[in-house]
């Protein structure tokens, strides 16, 4: 069964290829700012920008708020899913999955239309409106990728009985959940967390058509000027997606685990 | 684990439960099952779901049959038969049929190669570390590295042209279709290798000893045993690949701007400045691109459900 083997090795040295050249190529490109040689001077000139600093941190911050409002909306919602409601269980996750299947470019246009100055909640009169909206549909994109991963939390915990153990000790609904499923199920949550924050720190449709202060636009409006400041930005948004993908695989590692075997 | 519980429940359902009927008092007892702190648990989910995912789409739908004086008409969507608006259509289902299908192909082959080949473990866990970084690394980030590697002066155009091959005069162009398919890949392969590993590995060692034990040819276990196997994971991942490239418009507006009209760039420019000088008709757009995604999941679920019906 030699053959088999060197017939694998072709194909993922082959797939290798397709997907390492354009890295290499992108960094080489953000080198060649200067005539005389390599330089850094491209990723000078972004770390320098202003504007850089001020759409990072905004996106950031966004980012942080809607891994909050998320893990307010979904955790209760799977827990109770699992605990009291399984018959209700396809519905709500097929309604997490829904925005896999609605482009983001939708569901923003149906914001714009349906909480505009004249609707009944007018969300994009003022900016803090309009910061809210945008929080509200990267929760909406979020959704799938952070259900999945409080329901892969919970699924590793025994729920029944910790909870059970829980009310017998005296404590309420709400303590329940927050101090006693929500540490366990912390590292599952993160990992949903930073998996989030990859997403929405570069998204460009929703902040674009919000008018949103975000990186993405940001980003889209260097690649339109100037020549080699996009390759750094994308050598940077590489290695911010690196590290919120190596961050989840080191969680994973302290997961802890109750359920019965 | 609660799944387990309501599973060995069911299993020994009567024995535990006593009779069905002793606990049923009446139509509404399930009701007294239902606690209220449940309902206010779920209630914000149910709240935003409605909110900001049902009622914008339900409310898109409805404007595309609205016309400019607020009657009725069916003229947004007659108007979707408009060359330019057609074109659109054609361009973008072109683009994502291609990168769906070659997508679901190379991470097919890269997920056995690197599953089944016996590649050493740390190549195996390299590839799918990678495989979860480049299935997010999409949007104008990755227009920018596909445009340092294959614009007009991207390093493999130049190597290429410095070893005699000029890949622009012999007619690529990265702001193409199959630019654009190539650039797609990029986050389809991953995705891909991603969705389907888990199924490879439920594919069992002994399936294909007895297979081998039975006189099989490699290509017999693949064409009866492995392929039928996958087959709706398969599907289901073409399903999703295809609306993931439908939907997607950053990476083709910053690599391209507008000179390639696929429909999110169509509908994006609608948004920013009613290009089309009809807000019903943007509505159209809208419909058309929900109905067509919805089209893609409907037939994969009805496909699996003829797959599972004879898999069981």
């Amino acid at each position: 069964m030699k053959t088999s083997r060197l017939w694998a090795w072709i194909v993922f040295a082959l797939g290798a290829l397709y997907f390492i050249i354009p890295l290499l190529a992108t960094f080489e490109f953000s080198l060649r700012i200067r005539r005389d040689g390599y330089t850094f001077d491209a990723y000078a000139s972004v770390f320098s920008d202003p504007k850089f600093h001020q759409t990072f941190g905004y996106s950031i911050v966004v980012g942080i708020c809607t891994i909050v409002v998320g893990i307010l909306v979904i955790v209760p919602a799977a827990y109770y899913v699992r605990l009291k409601m399984p018959a209700l269980r396809p519905i709500i996750e097929f309604i997490s999955l829904l925005p896999l299947i609605i482009p983001a470019i939708i569901l923003v246009y149906g914001y714009i239309r349906l909480y505009s100055s004249s609707s009944w909640l007018p969300l994009t009169n003022s900016a803090m409106g309009t910061n809210i909206l945008l929080t509200l549909g990267y929760v909406a994109l979020a959704m799938p990728y952070m259900y999945r991963a409080v329901d892969t939390g919970l699924r590793t915990i025994d729920v029944q009985t910790l909870t059970e153990a829980a009310s017998i000790l005296g404590a309420s609904q709400t303590t329940i959940i927050l101090r006693v499923i929500l540490p366990n199920i912390v590292v599952a949550v993160l990992s949903g967390a930073f998996l989030t924050l990859a997403i929405v720190i570069g998204e460009f449709t929703i902040a674009s058509l919000l008018n949103r202060p975000a990186f993405g636009p940001y980003m889209q409006n260097i690649g339109a000027n100037r020549a080699y400041e996009p390759a750094a930005l994308a050598v940077i948004s590489f290695l911010i997606t690196w590290a919120a993908m190596g961050a989840i695989q080191l969680l994973a590692r302290f997961a802890p685990k109750t359920a019965k075997p | 684990m609660a799944e387990a519980n309501t599973l060995s429940d069911k299993a020994l359902g009567p024995a535990l439960a006593g009779p069905a009927t002793a606990s049923s008092g009446g139509p509404f007892a399930f009701l007294k099952s239902i606690e209220i702190g449940a309902v206010l648990g779920i209630a914000p989910f149910v709240i935003f779901a409605v909110m900001f995912l049902l009622l914008p789409t339900m409310f898109l739908i409805g404007a595309a049959f609205v016309g400019p004086d607020g009657s009725f008409t069916f003229q947004n969507i007659l108007d979707l038969g408009t060359p330019q608006i057609v074109a659109s259509f054609w361009i973008s289902i072109r683009v994502s049929v291609a990168s769906a299908v070659l997508g679901v192909l190379v991470g097919l082959f890269i997920a056995l190669a690197v599953i089944r080949g016996r590649l050493p473990s740390s190549v195996r866990s390299a590839a799918f570390t990678f495989s979860g970084v480049a299935s997010q690394f999409a949007g104008i980030p990755l227009a920018f590295a596909f445009l340092s590697t294959l614009g007009r002066l991207g390093l493999l155009t130049v190597l290429l042209k410095f070893v005699g091959i000029d890949i622009y005069r012999a007619g690529f162009n990265l702001l193409s279709f199959w630019g654009l398919t190539l650039t797609y890949l990029y986050f389809q392969i991953p995705l891909m290798i991603l969705i389907i590993a888990p199924a490879i590995d439920g594919l069992k060692r002994e399936w294909g000893e007895a297979a081998s034990t039975l006189g099989a040819s490699n290509w017999q276990f693949w064409r009866y045993v492995g392929l039928p196997v996958l087959w709706p994971n398969l599907l289901g991942t073409l399903s999703l690949l295809f609306a993931n490239a439908f939907g997607a418009i950053a990476t083709a507006y910053a690599l391209t701007g507008s000179s390639l009209n696929i429909v999110p760039i169509l509908l994006y420019a609608q948004i920013r400045g009613d290009v089309l000088h009809n807000p019903g008709l943007g509505a159209a757009l809208a419909l058309g691109m929900i109905v067509i995604t919805a089209l893609a999941n409907i037939i994969y679920l009805v496909v699996r459900a003829r797959a599972e019906r004879w898999l069981k």
